[in-house]
Parts: C-alpha cells; structure tokens; sequence
C-alpha cells in the first residue's frame, strides 16, 4: 500500500471516529440525550453552511447561540427533535465538544513536529516554552487584571508566541540552532517563567481560583468564539506542517544527512519550529495548559502507523482531536467538574511510564 | 596542473575539469582550525582514499565537500559548481554523501529509506515519477538490497545497514560520491564488498571520494590516496607514492613498515610497536623464507641490536633484517650456507646474547645455521610447527636440531618477546655485577609489556 493510500484510509478512518466520538460525547451529561437524537441535530444543524452560501460562518458567532434563522433554510435533513434537546447539544455542549477537538488536533499535531524535530519521543509541543508564556501571558492578565487587546487569548498567545521566539534566539549561534541547545534553553525559559507565574499567583489575590483553573487546562464555558478562532486560525499552519512531512521524515536521518539529501536544514527547522509554536499557542491560549496530549498521542500513533510522516501528521491530529473530546466528557461528567487537564495527566502519564517500561527501557 | 597535489590517473590531456576542485580551503569550527589551506583536484571517474590520523580533519572535509560546512576561506568546485553558492538541493544533484554507519533510532522501511535519496530530485508537491521508482530499484539491486525492501532498517545487520544508506547514495544520481568510513565497524568480507562495490561505481563514471581508516584497504582499493596531517595535504598521489615510511612517520608518527602485499600485490603497511628503548642486548635471529621476520620486527622494535642470518640473498627474511637494519650474514640466491658463511654466522652467535631460530624449514642447503647456532649460551627455539614438518635435511637434521632442543627454551611466537627478555637478563647477570643487575630487571620489567601481534594491521 503506498503511503498516499495509507494516509487517505487512516484520515478516514479516525474522521469516522471522531464522528462518532462527537455524536457520543455530545449525548453524554446531566441530560442524557441518545446518539440518534444527536445525529439528527447535528445533521440539522449541518445545513447551515449548505443552506447560507456566504456569511453564515460569520453570523454563527456574532449571534451566539445556534438555532438561528438558518436552520429553516433548505436543509437536506428536517428531524423533530426535542427543542429542549437542540439547545443542550448546540449551544451548550457542542462548542465544548469542537474546542476540544480543535485543542486536540492543534496539540497532537504540533507534538509530532516537534518529537520528529528534536528526533526524541519525549519532546511535545511546550518543549520550548510556548506552554509556559501563554500560562504566563494569561495569569498575569487575569491575576493583575490588565486590559489587553484581544483580551485573555491575545495576552496568552502573544506572550507563547513570544516565548519561543526568545528561547530560538537563545539557542542559535552563527544562524545554526542545535536542537540540543534549543532543548536547554527551553528548560531554562520555562523555570524562569514558572518563577514568574509562582510570583504572579501570590499577587493574584480573589483571582486565585480562576488563575488556577486556568493553568490546569480548562474547556469549561467553551463559546463558538473560540471554536470560530481556532478554526480560523489553524488551518494554514497545520496545511504548512502537512506539505513539510516529507522533510520532517528527512530530517529524522539526522541534520548532516538531511543536508546532504538537499534539505535546507537550518531554514526548515526555523519554519518547522515557528510555525508549531503558533499551533501550539492557538491551543494554549484558549485552553490553558493541557498536558501530554501532544506527548502520549503522537508516541501512541507512531506506534500503530509507523514513523512516516506523511501517515503519522494527519493520523495522530485526528487521533488527538478524539483523545481530548473523550478526556474532557470524562472531565465533565464526574461527581464535580475538573479541568481536562487533570484527566489527559491522569491517563496519559501512567500510559506514558506503560511506553517507558516496555519500550525505552529495552533500547540502549 | 601547477597544483602541487593535483590527482590524476587519466593522462587525457583534454580532461581539464576535475570532479572535485579544493582550493586554498580553511575551515574552522568552533575556534580551532581544522582545515588548514587545502589545494586538492581530484578528476572525474576516480577512486580516492583520504587517510590520516584521527583529527587530521578527514570528516570535516567530506563535510566542506558536500556543502554542510562553509569555508572560512578558499572555494570547492564540483562539476565546475561552486558547491557553497547552490542551494542545498541543487548541491545534492551534485554530491551524494554516505554517512558512517551510526545506531539509527527510527525504523523506516529500508525501501522508504532509500527512496529518501530521492528527495532532491523532486519539488514539494511533486508525486513519485516513475523515474524515481527506476533509480531506487536499480540502487537497490545494485547493493544487494532488495530483499530487504519491508524490513525495518533498524532490524538489518551493519553491513547490510551500510548497504542501504550507500542504495540511498546511489538513488540520488549525482556524479560525485563521498563516504565517511564506509569499512568501519564492519567485518572483514563486508569492507571487501563495500569497497568492491564503490569500485564497481568508479569504474561506471562516478568520482568517489572516502575516508578510509584502513590504510590497506586504501592502498588496495583507491586510484589515489590523499594523506591529511593536522588539517594540511601532507601527500597525495599514487598509493606507493603516499604511503611511504616517512610519511607516516610524520602523520601518524608511528613506525611502520611500507612492503608489497604478497597476494594483492598492494602497498601493506605493517606497523610496530613504538620502540622502547629500555631492552637492550644482542640477538641473533635464524630464519629463512620470512620464518625470522616476525621476530626480527618484534625484537627490533623492542629495542634490541640485531644480527641475522645466515640467509640467501633476495629471501623475505634478508629484506626484513635490512630493514631493521640488522647486522646480516648471505649467501648468493639458491646456494647453501657454505663454510664460510658458518663461520661468520657463529661469530655472530657468539657475540649474541641470546640466538633466536625461527620455525624455519631446514634442508641439506641451511642445515649449516643450526650446526652454527649450537654456539650459542643462550638459545630459543620457535615452534609453530613440529620439527619433524619441517625437516628436509633427514636424520643429521633431527640429531642437530636435538642437540639444539635439549637447551633450548621453545616458545610460541607471542612469549618470544618476553623470553628473550627474560635469558638477555640472565646473560647480563652472567658476567655483570650487581649495578648491571638494577638495569636488567628493569629492562625485564619492560620487555613484558609490549608483547602483542607485531604484524596486526594498522588500524
């Protein structure tokens, strides 16, 4: 099987997953409402786009809730379902849903470049600081409450943008970055910056508890703004990362045969790293710190696909949108609500020291 | 060419272009000057070996010559390309690079591996061209590699390994061909067929150049050798030409010992162990036929004075004792040990501390060196055969060689080292008072220590 063939069926079938997946989780919670009823709201509401050929992606958001106007408009699918119902799974849980599997995708994706990157299964998307300034850049919005533009996201993604291009600038010498260096500069950045967000937690005062909340990595109060945002914002990086696959698999050679096999070394770890990083604080800046998304998934996927790139990019982002959407209806539905955060740590460290016993321990 | 070390064994005098073009390059890495104004023209469709010690700058000019490091100073031509002013793409149409064979920690296809040769010949978006397909399979097959196609490359063997990462090379379709140590870490028939292999890509056109520990392997299979000594052209040239005694007195600063190999009919270098100069002491060595060489260079690099013979002129062990500039005793070729040379022989016997007879075939013609040998105090016999093997000369032969036996120590050939050492000892304590003895045992102390194989290749 080639691998566009491999790629194709891999995409489908975890998009088919992920559907379902969806369907199952947006059912799940104090009103338990059956998949069926699911799909035929979502369906419903699928005619959005169909049925307002422009425009319609714009009014989505500014209106704030979905049963809009649109949903009378020529729609393939007319099922009567419970209004009750409609309102719980659209404007309740759905955003919820979608900004976890955007959040999912977004981190997945940027873990497996940066574990092909730094040519090291440990690596994952906050290696270089982008989790830590985003965390920083959101508690010190909330705890000094500053005004910014853009608001909490802006402050959050500036400052992880920020953050990495510092920690790049600290690690490369004569236009070469090491990816050795650039590992301990990340280190160092995020222990200063952890400094700074222990200090900026004493000042926070009454802000305490949504401070915390924050930096576990929270989906809660998730709003079709934020699922527009991502949706926006996403696609051309991640289409950038996907057309870098083949270089990425290049690059696992090792720098000095990458460079022989004509890879411009330094320029496309320069793109790889930058545009991961804006990947990665699109995720962070909506959702907080969520951890070992970007870790456990892309290792989990490598596992079943293999090292290909080309298979694992779009394989393990798929994967990593149903990882987070699974990891945050579990958040949900406990006897209290806790940060998604929490629970993908929960999972996803005793799996991770499962791969290091079985795996890691036996490779020398 | 006015260029010094310019390499050429075409004498086509319409071949102006060379492959490969150094001129004056330095390069320097972190602060230390690796290459050192190097001037280096290597023409198209040879096979050229880099040598030299470790850190003389070999891997750092494989690395200037496929565009991975920049020049201080000084420009690279391939194909008449300045490989620095390309775009690395258009750099690895020109210069394929095989890398030394290191612990790879992804397991990609050995297929998908080679089809990353592939990678500067195609755009961003390009699909896979049949073109593509051909190169790989016929890279493939070219090194043996295709049964391998699905396996994991991290599952093959290093030899194989080596095989898959040279398939890459050749997938790539680029005139010239650079190798990092393709023999290292390999055994023995692998370096053969890797370098038969490179061979076989010479004869077809492409110009290799590789970095070769192996100084006979060198010799044996490059059209040129250029010899690097602390990041400068120390020689370059025919391989006779290079490895010669004192260059590698002054690269490697070793001693070694630069003959014809007898079955290849290559340089083969040989080197000895350092010379301590704490043995001393006269030995006379008994050999023929290169039975004595080995003892010869054993004995001379320990540090003792040496006579030997006596031998026919032209014998293997002649040429190795007047290397070791020892003290020698011949006949003409084919004729026996006359009366004469007896004499001269036991003169010499006499005045050794210790006599040495190597496992030499004796006949009618040499049975005279045993009759002299019998002179000796203090006398050690080689066995690596028994005598009886090795006797051509009959009963007078066995009586002799009886005689010889009776107060003889027998060693194998590594004790003789730390034998000779031990009756040189004696010999002083013989006719020495007790100040000679302090110094004897020193040299005993020290005579033990380098006992290992003199004749080991340099590696």
């Amino acid at each position: 099987m080639n691998v566009r063939t491999r790629a194709t069926t891999w995409a489908l079938g975890l998009s088919v997953l992920l559907a379902f997946v969806v369907v199952v989780s947006a059912g799940i919670g104090h009103v338990s409402i059956p998949p069926r009823t699911v799909a035929r709201i979502l369906l419903d509401a699928l005619s959005v786009p169909v049925g307002v050929s422009f425009g319609g992606g714009i009014s989505v958001p500014l209106v704030g809730t979905v049963p809009t106007p649109s949903l009378s408009l020529a729609s393939p699918f007319d099922f009567s379902v419970p209004d009750t119902a409609r309102i719980i799974v659209l404007s309740v849980r759905l955003p919820r849903i979608l900004l976890a599997s955007l959040v999912g995708f977004a981190l997945a994706t940027a873990g497996v470049v940066m574990q092909g990157f730094f040519r090291n299964p440990m690596a994952d998307p906050s290696i270089i600081g982008v989790s830590s300034g985003a965390a920083v850049g959101a508690v010190a919005t909330i705890a000094l409450s500053l005004s910014v533009p853009f608001g909490l996201h802006g402050a959050a993604f500036a400052s992880a943008v920020i953050t990495a291009f510092v920690v790049y600038l600290l690690a490369t010498e004569n236009g070469r970055t090491p990816v050795a260096t650039l590992l301990l500069a990340g280190v160092a950045v995020q222990t200063f910056l952890g400094a700074v967000i222990s200090f900026l937690l004493l000042q926070a005062g009454e802000s305490l508890r949504q401070v915390v909340f924050w930096l576990m990595g929270h989906l809660a109060g998730a709003t079709w703004d934020e699922v527009t945002l991502l949706a926006l914002v996403l696609p051309i990086p991640v289409g950038i990362l996907l057309a870098y696959a083949r270089d990425l698999n290049v690059l696992l050679l090792g720098e000095d045969d990458a460079q022989s096999l004509g890879i411009e070394v330094e320029r496309t770890k320069r793109l790889l790293l930058a545009t991961a990083s804006v990947v990665t604080a699109a995720a962070v800046s909506v959702s907080g710190v969520i951890g070992f998304v970007g870790l456990v998934v892309p290792h989990m996927l490598r596992l079943v696909v293999g090292p290909d790139h080309r298979v694992l990019l779009p394989a393990s982002a798929l994967a990593g949108a149903s990882f987070l959407v699974v990891t945050d209806t579990i958040a949900r539905n406990g006897a209290a609500e806790i940060p998604v955060g929490v629970v993908t740590a929960a999972l996803g460290a005793p799996f991770f020291l499962y791969l290091l016993r079985t795996r890691e321990v036996h490779s020398p | 060419m006015s260029d010094p070390f310019a390499i050429s064994t075409s004498e086509e005098p319409f071949e102006t272009k060379p492959a490969i073009s150094l001129d004056d390059v330095a390069v320097s890495l972190g602060g230390h000057t690796i290459l050192d104004g190097l001037s280096v023209d290597v023409d198209s469709g040879t096979f050229v070996g880099l040598i030299g010690p470790n850190g003389a700058g070999k891997t750092t000019l494989l690395r200037t010559l496929n565009g991975a490091l920049s020049p201080d100073q000084g420009t690279v031509h391939v194909a008449g390309e300045d490989i620095h002013t390309l775009s690395s793409k258009a750099a690895s149409r020109l210069v394929a690079t095989v890398p030394q064979t290191t612990q790879v920690s992804f397991d990609f296809p050995v297929r998908e591996v080679v089809r990353m040769g592939r990678t500067p010949h195609r755009g961003r978006f390009d699909g896979w061209s049949d073109a593509d397909e051909q190169a790989v399979d016929a890279a493939m097959e070219r090194t043996t590699v295709t049964d391998l196609a699905e396996r994991s490359v991290t599952e093959v063997s290093g030899g194989e390994r080596q095989r898959v990462l040279i398939a890459r090379a050749i997938a790539q379709e680029t005139p010239v061909l650079l190798l990092d140590e393709p023999t290292a870490s390999l055994d023995i028939n692998h370096q053969v067929r890797t370098l038969e292999l490179v061979s076989d890509l010479v004869g077809d056109g492409t110009t290799a150049v590789a970095a070769i520990h192996d100084l006979n392997l060198a010799a044996h299979y490059c059209d040129a050798l250029v010899l690097l000594s602390e990041g400068r052209v120390l020689a370059a040239g025919d391989p006779t030409a290079v490895l010669t005694e004192s260059n590698l007195k002054s690269a490697f600063d070793a001693e070694a010992v630069v003959s014809r190999h007898p079955v290849t009919g290559s340089v083969y270098v040989t080197a000895l162990p350092t010379p301590s100069d704490d043995a001393s002491g006269h030995v006379h060595v008994v050999g023929g036929g290169g039975t004595g060489a080995r003892a010869l260079h054993v004995l001379s690099a320990a540090g003792y004075a040496l006579s030997a013979g006596a031998l026919n002129e032209g014998d293997t062990d002649a040429e190795a004792a007047r290397r070791v500039g020892a003290d020698l005793v011949t006949v003409p070729p084919y004729a026996p040990v006359d009366d004469a040379a007896q004499a001269a022989v036991e003169s010499r016997v006499e005045a050794a501390d210790v006599t040495v007879v190597a496992d030499v075939e004796i006949g009618d013609g040499n049975l005279a060196n045993l009759e002299a040998a019998l002179a000796a105090e203090y006398l050690v016999l080689v066995e690596e055969r028994s005598f009886s093997e090795r006797n051509y000369a009959g009963d007078d032969g066995r009586a002799v060689y009886e005689r010889l036996k009776a107060r003889a120590r027998v060693v194998e050939p590594g004790e003789l080292l730390s034998v000779v050492g031990e009756l040189a000892c004696e010999s002083f304590g013989d006719s020495a008072d007790s100040e000679v003895e302090v110094s004897a045992t020193e040299s005993k102390d020290s005579t033990t220590k380098p006992s290992g194989p003199a004749q080991s290749n340099q590696s």
